[in-house]
């Protein structure tokens, strides 16, 4: 009963001054629409960028680094325990850079509960021969089915179909630019040359664009069984193992571990992509410091209205008072009338701002370097929404409590003396 | 059988500090029963419309006693006193100070949804019937901005007695009114003293009206120099 009284009395005099009501709203509205459309394309923007590296790098990857032995002789020897051995030269021995066990390693890791999968790989440099002239580049093996479920390998094809590796015989996938510069498409053989000599004709069976150029210029890639003939290696050769967690945050942890206990070279997602995580951090801070400092200015603005309703309505408030409305159910009043200007406000706001990002969605965007990319990236996370509503409700009840602290404590005697 | 006391003030004292320490009150010390018209009156500047406040418990800066039904005034919080003001007086001021925003009807209303003891639907039964009393339960729909002076001053009247308060006050009830207007206020307080035993506490420097009061006080320099039951009124 109070509070409905309160509330028509707030709603009244709302009514009294709709149009600066109505622009402070729209102020609200405004803030709340850009801070959601902003902070949408923003993210969506971030989750592109960091996808275009992270969904395609293993949180960790397990390899053997070809590097001097760090047991040198002099180690063992008990005379010279005692001293800081000094040795030039060191040349690393003939270790492989195969992974050694690689099936037993291979199923250990499919059974921890913490990784979600596995892909095998074999990286070896080789020359792809163009006439006369020979161009560096990579070949990669791989195995297609694993890498197309945990790195999205399908999502960079432009030309022919990545599951063809699998199923044809000595075919290969050409990054795009290394395939203009030999100018092969698909169906046509290429040749290849490993470090030892060996040539060997592979079809191309598709075209791959990543949007790193440094990569469509030298990688390619085939079967894990073609990489092992074309090297001349068995079964279970295979130079990197790639893993996917179910947590990135663990990656760090358990590339120690793993270094630990397969002796083997280990390498976390972290380590090696430091900067995407500082740039996706620094953009979001940004639009999220743009999107609050949009509700601060619309939250001067209800102060404003506020302060103006005050002194326009110092009679009725005068009035309240003297027939028994204490100083709180004043201050109730102008609290509900600002909350009302910010729900009413936000609420237009998160619509709009849904609107405008959905808009923004399909506003097109081609960019050579990103194939699968046709429109402007946006990202509907709800956590944007609840965020904007928290803090125009926030704002608005900032922004409402000074003048109503100011309306409560109106002596009624002033007002109606001064008359 | 006397009637019981409905306001009593003793030794009631007030200072204006500022910019000099002046006195405006000086040791007031009255009584007002149910049942009486009383008026006070005085020059300008003499300190009733200060003592009315005072005695309204609007204002709190005095020292002094002041009962209202038998009870303390002092050292009640605000909310306290704004419940007793709702409850117990019922405001006429010079100034009609109604909300423009409001119809007439929902002007009489609020002291009484301000209580509420009673539903809304009941309230409005109530509010109209003050309104016919007074002689304007036409008006009721209307917005109070559309009234005439002297309509709006009816409308505050019936204001006032909505939630069937102890006491009137009445502040220049007639100050802001033409002849004609003031005639009609002025019966009217007259009916509600004689027909309806409204307790009435009238500031006024308007010699006729206080003439017709059962009782006049008058004030002079911040003290009260006469108290005396009006002989020719009744």
């Amino acid at each position: 009963m109070r509070l409905r009284l309160i509330f028509r009395i707030a709603q009244s005099l709302l009514m009294a001054r709709w149009k600066q009501t109505l622009v402070a709203a729209i102020g609200v509205t405004f803030s709340i629409t850009m801070f959601i459309a902003l902070l949408s394309f923003m993210v969506g923007l971030n989750e592109l960028l960091d996808n275009l590296i992270l969904n395609r790098t293993p949180h960790v990857r397990l390899y053997n680094e070809i590097k001097a032995s760090a047991h040198q002789p002099i180690n063992s020897a008990s005379e010279f325990q005692r001293g800081y051995h000094f040795i030039r030269s060191i040349k690393p021995n003939s270790n492989r850079q195969q992974l050694y066990n690689s099936i037993a390693l291979q199923k250990v890791l499919q059974e921890d509960p913490r990784v979600k999968g596995i892909a095998a790989r074999i990286t070896a440099p080789v020359f792809f021969n163009d006439g006369v002239v020979d161009l560096t580049g990579v070949l990669n093996g791989i195995d297609i089915k694993n890498e197309n479920a945990l790195f999205h390998f399908n999502d960079y094809i432009v030309k022919g179909k990545s599951e063809d590796l699998a199923i044809v015989s000595n075919s290969i996938i050409l990054g795009a630019s290394l395939a203009d510069k030999l100018q092969a498409s698909v169906g046509d053989m290429v040749s290849v040359t490993t470090a030892r000599g060996t040539r060997f004709p592979l079809k191309v069976a598709g075209i791959f664009q990543s949007g790193l150029q440094e990569m469509d210029k030298t990688m390619s890639y085939t079967s894990l069984a073609t990489a092992q003939k074309v090297l001349g290696k068995s079964s279970d050769y295979m130079t990197d193992l790639q893993i996917r967690l179910h947590h990135l945050e663990l990656a760090p942890e358990l590339a120690r571990e793993y270094a630990l206990r397969f002796n083997t070279d280990a390498e976390d997602i972290q380590t090696s992509n430091a900067q995407f995580e500082t740039g996706s951090f620094i953009r979001t801070l940004i639009a999220y410091s743009v999107g609050i400092t949009l509700l601060i200015v619309a939250g001067f603005g209800i102060y404003n209205i506020l302060n103006m309703m005050i002194y326009e309505k110092m009679d009725s408030i005068a009035i309240l008072k003297a027939t028994g409305f204490s100083g709180q159910d004043v201050n109730r009043i102008f609290i509900v009338i600002a909350l009302s200007i910010g729900f009413f406000g936000g609420i237009v706001g998160l619509l709009l701002g849904f609107l405008l990002s959905v808009g923004i969605d399909h506003i097109p965007f081609h960019t050579a370097s990103l194939p699968t990319i046709t429109t402007y990236p946006v990202s509907y996370n709800p956590i944007f929404y609840s965020i904007a509503s928290c803090f125009s409700i926030m704002t608005t009840y900032l922004s409402g409590w000074a003048p109503a602290r100011k309306a409560s404590r109106i002596d009624p005697v002033v007002i109606i003396r001064g008359k | 059988m006397e009637n019981r006391i409905v306001l009593e003030s003793r030794h009631l004292c007030k200072q204006f500090r500022d910019p000099v320490i002046i006195d405006v009150l000086k040791d007031i010390t009255l009584s007002v029963r149910q049942g009486d018209f009383v008026s006070i009156s005085g020059k300008s500047g003499c300190g009733k419309s200060t003592l009315l406040y005072v005695l309204s418990t609007m204002d709190t800066d005095y020292s002094g006693e002041l009962f209202i039904d038998g009870q303390l005034m002092r050292g009640r919080t605000e909310k306290q006193l704004a419940q007793v003001r709702n409850e117990k007086i019922g405001f006429v001021f010079q100034f009609h100070y109604l909300l423009n925003e409001f119809t007439v009807v929902e002007n009489v209303m609020l002291p009484g949804l301000k209580l509420g003891t009673f539903s809304e639907a009941h309230v409005r039964t109530r509010a109209m019937d003050r309104l016919t009393m007074l002689g304007i339960e036409k008006l009721a729909d209307k917005k109070a901005n559309q009234l005439s002076g002297g309509e709006k001053q009816r409308v505050a009247i019936a204001r006032a007695l909505i939630n069937d308060p102890l006491l009137l006050l009445c502040d220049e009830p007639t100050g802001n009114l033409d002849k004609a207007n003031s005639l009609i206020v002025f019966s009217i307080f007259k009916e509600l003293a004689e027909k309806h035993h409204q307790t009435l506490l009238v500031v006024t420097h308007d010699q006729e009206f206080a003439a017709n009061s059962h009782r006049i006080i008058t004030m002079e320099d911040g003290h009260v120099i006469s108290n005396v039951k009006n002989t020719h009124s009744v």
